[in-house]
């Protein structure tokens, strides 16, 4: 997934002379075929996150696109007034490509591991949030971004992950797709989560329970006239993020519902990461088991969701 | 350097704009506001090019106010070369006004970057540069910072970065008034020796008197220093320079529930 975000922001360069792009310390040779027909475009900046955003924000005011890419945790919580002021306040278009989403690094510890960043990207004023769910899906989002007018978070995962988006859904920047339809629940997920509800839903097929997988790869802004009808025809909604429950996708469905469809309410369940940093190490799978963001976990809390009015017991 | 200079008509003339902004929002940054007073006259007396009436224009100079608690001064010149009426800034932080607090960019013409949060404007200011270099544009950057707001480790990342580009279109003045919110910057956090950091930090520095216009015209009329760094001024200040109530004193930095006697006394200085 971010190879194929960075060889759009090549392919980008070639064609857009807004397009630039800003690392801060990345491996050797990142956009080495950029960097060496653009060098006037691609900058390497060194360890300092608060720097490049400002940076970022100044080549947008005189309308430039900046693509900046580092490791997720880095692009968020090491600068994020920068993002709030420099990025958001202005609403400049200034791409964050930030790699490690969730557990990625689940190896290298808490400090590295990028829970919330979906939670407080969400809420700053003028940003949008995307979260692919695969390669495929991350290059039709990076054909639409050179022309959206505002700042954008882009979530990658571990790579190397399951291609489940199909080109006849196209992309649209706000809008969730419809990966599986299903009249007894709902799987409402972002990012890599998208592959596992759609296990979970042919598993609980052969028990006979027909449940919806509605992708949202934009959490903000998040799609409300696709998503409201499509809760409102189900009795039990999960909704899925390798993120912390708090603030991040299933808040944002539960703040939807609570506005346009509060009977709604009851019946949706949030499956994420909970409130407390992550303590063991081992690979991201690791983690994931932990935080019950398995087939299983998925399995467990829609069936006990929909036959008992209780999500994962 | 100790900066005694006696204050000339335009510098009392610029104060008193001040002083009327400071009326209508009965409040402000009186002491941070006026040690910069006659860097800015400089700038836009005899530096930037820029059109009041276009301050989009292409070729603008990009003046950043990166310690956007000094805004009273920068209205005030920018009110006082026609961005816009000089009767707004009664309407200082008022609710329907556009002169706010810390100055904002699309709200007021003439103002480039909203800044207010410190260590910002340093950063946008190198992007900028960056983006004029790359668009073979000759309009240059100049961002002034504060001194406490050169605490923020940002400014140095991106002083790094500007000497690595080696963005001689881009000047940084600081405004040396030694003195920050709590107290004096020699013990609040000790920027000294603050002409060898930025020197060591790769840029091509001079020290002036920030009141002395003279020095200040002969300085940014140099720039830049040397051909292929970014430039640096100090600029010795004096907070509330004036005001003797005011100078060197750290309970002017900010003032709220300003009476009319307080602005009485103030104007009163500028006779």
């Amino acid at each position: 997934m971010r190879k194929a975000a960075l060889d759009c922001v090549h392919e980008l360069s070639q064609s857009d002379d807004r397009v630039v792009f800003i690392g801060s310390d990345l491996g050797p040779g990142v956009l080495s075929k950029m960097r060496a027909e653009s060098p006037e475009r691609w900058f390497m900046e060194g360890v300092s996150e608060q720097h490049v955003i400002g940076m970022a924000a100044g080549l947008a005011m005189e309308g430039f696109i900046p693509y900046v890419n580092t490791i997720a945790t880095f692009l968020t919580r090491r600068c994020f007034e920068q993002v709030a002021v420099d990025l958001c306040l202005h609403d400049l278009p200034v791409r964050l490509i930030a790699n490690g989403g969730g557990g990625v690094y689940a190896p290298l510890g808490p400090t590295h591991l990028a829970i919330e960043d979906i939670s407080i990207m969400r809420s700053l004023p003028n940003m949008t949030v995307i979260a692919p769910c695969d390669a495929d899906e991350m290059r039709r989002l990076m054909a639409v971004t050179p022309d959206w007018p505002h700042p954008i978070y882009i979530r990658l995962a571990k790579g190397g992950d399951p291609v489940v988006s199909e080109a006849k859904n196209g992309f649209s920047i706000g809008r969730s797709i419809t990966m599986r339809g299903g009249s007894d629940g709902l799987f409402v997920t972002t990012g890599v989560m998208t592959q596992v509800a759609l296990e979970s839903a042919n598993l609980l097929a052969k028990e006979g329970l027909q449940i919806a997988v509605q992708h949202v790869h934009t959490v903000k802004p998040v799609d409300e006239e696709g998503l409201l009808p499509a809760i409102a025809r189900v009795r039990a909604v999960v909704t899925v993020e390798e993120g912390i429950v708090n603030g991040g996708l299933g808040s944002a469905i539960l703040e939807l519902c609570s506005t346009r469809d509060p009977r709604s309410l009851s019946k949706i369940h949030r499956l994420g990461i909970p409130d407390v940093f992550p303590k063991r190490y081992g690979s991201q799978q690791t983690l994931l088991d932990e935080w019950g963001l398995t087939v299983s976990g998925l399995v467990t809390a829609m069936r006990n969701r929909i036959r008992n009015g209780v999500p994962d017991e | 350097m100790t900066p005694m200079t006696v204050l000339d008509e335009r510098s009392r003339h610029l104060r008193r704009l001040v002083i009327d902004a400071l009326k209508g929002g009965g409040r402000g940054h009186l002491g941070s506001s006026m040690s910069m007073v006659e860097i800015l006259r400089v700038l836009y007396d005899d530096v930037l090019r820029y059109r009041p009436t276009d301050p989009l224009w292409a070729e603008r100079d990009r003046f950043i106010l990166s310690k956007g608690h000094g805004c009273l001064a920068l209205y005030a010149l920018l009110a006082d070369k026609g961005f816009f009426p000089i009767d707004e800034l009664l309407g200082f932080c008022r609710p329907e006004s556009r002169l706010g607090g810390h100055p904002e960019r699309g709200k007021v013409p003439g103002v480039e970057a909203s800044t207010g949060a410190l260590g910002h404007g340093l950063p946008i200011g190198v992007g900028i540069a960056i983006a004029l270099r790359i668009k073979h544009s000759q309009a240059r950057v100049v961002v002034l910072t504060g001194d406490g707001e050169i605490n923020e480790g940002s400014n140095w990342e991106a002083a790094m970065s500007a000497a690595k580009h080696r963005l001689s279109n881009l000047t940084v003045l600081v405004d040396y008034n030694k003195l920050q919110s709590y107290g004096p910057t020699s013990e609040v956090l000790d920027l000294e020796p603050l002409t060898d950091k930025w020197r060591a930090f790769g840029f091509a520095v001079k020290e002036v008197d920030g009141h002395d216009v003279q020095q200040l015209k002969v300085a940014l009329a140099s720039l830049p220093f040397e051909a292929s760094r970014p430039s640096a001024i100090i600029c010795h200040t004096i907070k509330g320079k004036g005001f003797p109530f005011a100078e060197g004193n750290p309970e002017w930095h900010h003032k709220s529930g300003l009476t009319e006697t307080d602005i009485h006394a103030m104007y009163d200085c500028l006779k």
